[in-house]
């Protein structure tokens, strides 16, 4: 997962963007590096892809400037950006040909034909498409379309590929797929890839570094793993995954540990390394568990973690993984516990008492 | 009872139907009858065959003259109709602007009006702007009738057209231009032949505006009127209208054609009356 972060690629600094009234970007910065896997995550109307438009020379900056490679784009169309766009719709041009598609903008740059040929063939082989070129655009699947807008960029060597929600329109096996395979392709190439998603599962499985944004904000700019397991906000953390919120408050606090009272659990002292940072002890009003970091215990003997008894309101079988909600006071809403289906382990039905198992470690503090 | 009620209100509307259709085309059904009836009087019985009177129509210059004048006209109209209408549905089509749709409902408001309104209007209009009358006046007056014609048929031209595609071939370092000319256009190109057909159809056959606008060089429509005064010449008149009846309707064809066509290419289904045709 190591990548180069000496050389930065795009500089974003105080970007913003107006319509009208509606402020779509309220003043974004962000660094991405050379042969980063960098993703834009948030709901619909966040601004993602606003973003990924203007980098891509669609739309002006209403203040702040996009660099790119070392050069300021302001005022330069998006024909004369060292980026490319795959397309959310993949806008492959229906009346030429896949080959025709592909080599489109090489054609613009004036090579010779039969160089156009051999590029084109390259970028198609590089996608799993060798020997498509002759195709009709229209004879083409939702995935194979998808790999001709990717070779269509590809086949440029921009800086920066720009992704706006490329696999939204394929259906969950392909989507799978696809995901792998342009993680792959993307490592193998080392060009950046910027993607835009509004699905966190796929940001967390394709990219080296994640935006989280929330209304035209970037909430956490983080490593996925960081982003799951220290979330700065409860909308970051909803939004990534599911947390479990319980009530907290801090009893003590020194430079070695901090104590709290969390009345679900009981008094829990954590290392004073786990307040993120721009936080103190005393802002710290709830603390946040992921649902696999909670463990229903069925055998009475594993005394080694925390425990706490609660009661099964609910259970939800999903084959490999049953989830339940479970009560463990009346102090917090039920919490969420999702469990391996492993051999053996029989499935607790609503209204059974159970011995909820959890640690210190899984523990995120908030304000 | 109500079965017997149904029966009877469904013989009675196909019967309906049927005498709509006869009392509608009845009369151009007569129209090469007549124009290959062997006798200068319009009337039954028939009298025998043949092809005289479009031998006649060979001969009479005047009429060439009028032929000549006439596609002048159509083309004309047609490729400015067409290149207005161009301008104004891809802005409504693309764009938001102030007070957009009072705008698109005023260019087409001629579509409506009654056409001896706009000639009479016309008419007085350029007399007093001291214009003399003469082909290009005709011309004027048929690209108001003709473009919101051209603009209901490009509108959906570009409506059909991804915007993303425009941007995709911007995006690959191509210039305006050249994305107008390697991606739009050819996309839009079945709505443009269309718009063409349907303009130069229009105007061709149009005759209230060309009858007030015409200078001494009349066009084919007012050349027919002209002609009616003579009986005589009634039978080569039928001839006439029977070639432009057979042309007329295979433009419109060739146009609906296009027109299909072009949803085709652009994956969407081609509603049967989607066009106007």
């Amino acid at each position: 997962m190591s990548v180069k972060r000496n050389k930065p690629i795009i500089e974003l600094n105080k970007v913003t963007k107006s319509f009208g009234t509606f402020q779509a970007l309220k003043g974004v910065d962000a660094t991405i590096f050379e042969g980063e896997f960098f993703s834009l995550l948030g709901p619909s109307g966040c601004g993602k892809t606003t973003l990924l438009r203007m980098i891509a020379g669609f739309e002006e900056a209403t203040s702040g400037t996009i660099v790119i490679g070392g050069k300021l784009m302001t005022g330069i169309p998006a024909n004369k950006r060292p980026t490319n766009m795959v397309f959310q719709s993949y806008a492959i041009f229906p009346h030429l040909s896949v080959g025709d598609n592909v080599g489109y903008g090489l054609k613009t740059r004036k090579l010779p034909k039969a160089e156009i040929a051999a590029e084109v063939e390259k970028a198609l082989k590089m996608v799993d498409l060798g020997g498509f070129s002759d195709r009709a655009a229209h004879e083409l699947s939702g995935g194979q379309r998808q790999r001709v807008a990717l070779a269509r960029a590809l086949v440029m060597r921009p800086k920066v590929i720009l992704l706006d929600e490329p696999l939204s329109a394929l259906d969950k096996k392909l989507r799978d797929q696809m995901q792998v395979e342009l993680r792959n392709l993307q490592r193998s190439i080392g060009i950046t890839f910027i993607l835009v998603t509004h699905d966190q599962e796929e940001a967390l499985i394709m990219s080296d570094r994640i935006a989280v944004m929330f209304e035209g904000e970037i909430a956490q700019l983080a490593s996925p793993e960081e982003l799951y397991r220290h979330p700065v906000s409860h909308r970051v953390a909803s939004f990534i995954g599911v947390m479990n919120f319980l009530k907290a408050t801090t009893t003590v606090a020194d430079d070695q540990e901090i104590t709290l009272n969390i009345p679900s659990l009981g008094t829990v002292s954590v290392p004073a390394s786990y307040m993120p940072a721009g936080m103190d002890a005393d802002t710290v009003k709830t603390i946040g568990i992921r649902p696999e970091m909670l463990t229903i215990l069925f055998d009475d003997a594993d005394k080694s973690t925390c425990r706490v008894e609660g009661t099964v309101t609910s259970t939800m079988y999903y084959g490999d993984m049953t989830y339940y909600s479970v009560k463990l006071s009346d102090h917090d809403d039920d919490v969420t516990i999702s469990m391996r289906n492993t051999a053996g382990r029989s499935i607790v039905p609503a209204g059974g008492l159970v011995q909820v198992g959890w640690g210190v470690e899984s523990i995120v503090l908030f304000k | 009872m109500s079965r017997v009620l149904k029966f009877i209100s469904a013989r009675w509307m196909v019967t309906y139907a049927v005498a709509y259709m006869i009392f509608l085309y009845a009369p151009v059904v007569l129209l090469p009858v007549f124009a290959l009836n062997d006798a200068t009087i319009i009337a039954f019985p028939l009298s025998g065959f043949t092809t005289n009177w479009f031998v006649v129509l060979w001969h009479t210059e005047a009429l060439h003259g009028a032929i000549r004048n006439s596609l002048f006209v159509a083309v004309t109209a047609a490729i400015l109709s067409t290149v207005l209408g161009s301008f104004a549905a891809r802005a409504s089509a693309r764009y938001s602007f102030p007070a957009k749709r009072s705008i698109m409902g005023f260019i087409m408001l001629p579509l409506v009006l009654p056409e001896i309104i706009v000639a009479v209007a016309l008419l007085v209009v350029m007399m007093r702007l001291g214009m003399s009358l003469s082909l290009w006046t005709v011309v004027a007056g048929h690209i108001l009738i003709c473009t919101p014609f051209a603009i209901a048929i490009m509108s959906s031209a570009f409506q059909g057209l991804d915007q993303s595609l425009e941007e995709a071939s911007l995006d690959l370092g191509e210039t305006r231009v050249g994305t107008f000319l390697r991606i739009t256009l050819p996309l839009v190109m079945p709505g443009v032949i269309s718009s063409l057909l349907i303009c130069f159809t229009i105007s061709l056959d149009e005759f209230i505006i060309a009858f007030f606008l015409t200078g001494t060089d009349v066009t084919l429509p007012v050349y027919i009127w002209s002609q009616l005064r003579f009986p005589t010449k009634l039978p080569s008149i039928m001839a006439l209208g029977t070639i432009l009846l057979v042309l007329s309707i295979g433009l419109l064809i060739i146009a609906e054609w296009f027109r299909r066509r072009a949803s085709k290419k652009q994956g969407l289904e081609a509603s049967p009356t989607g066009g106007f045709v």
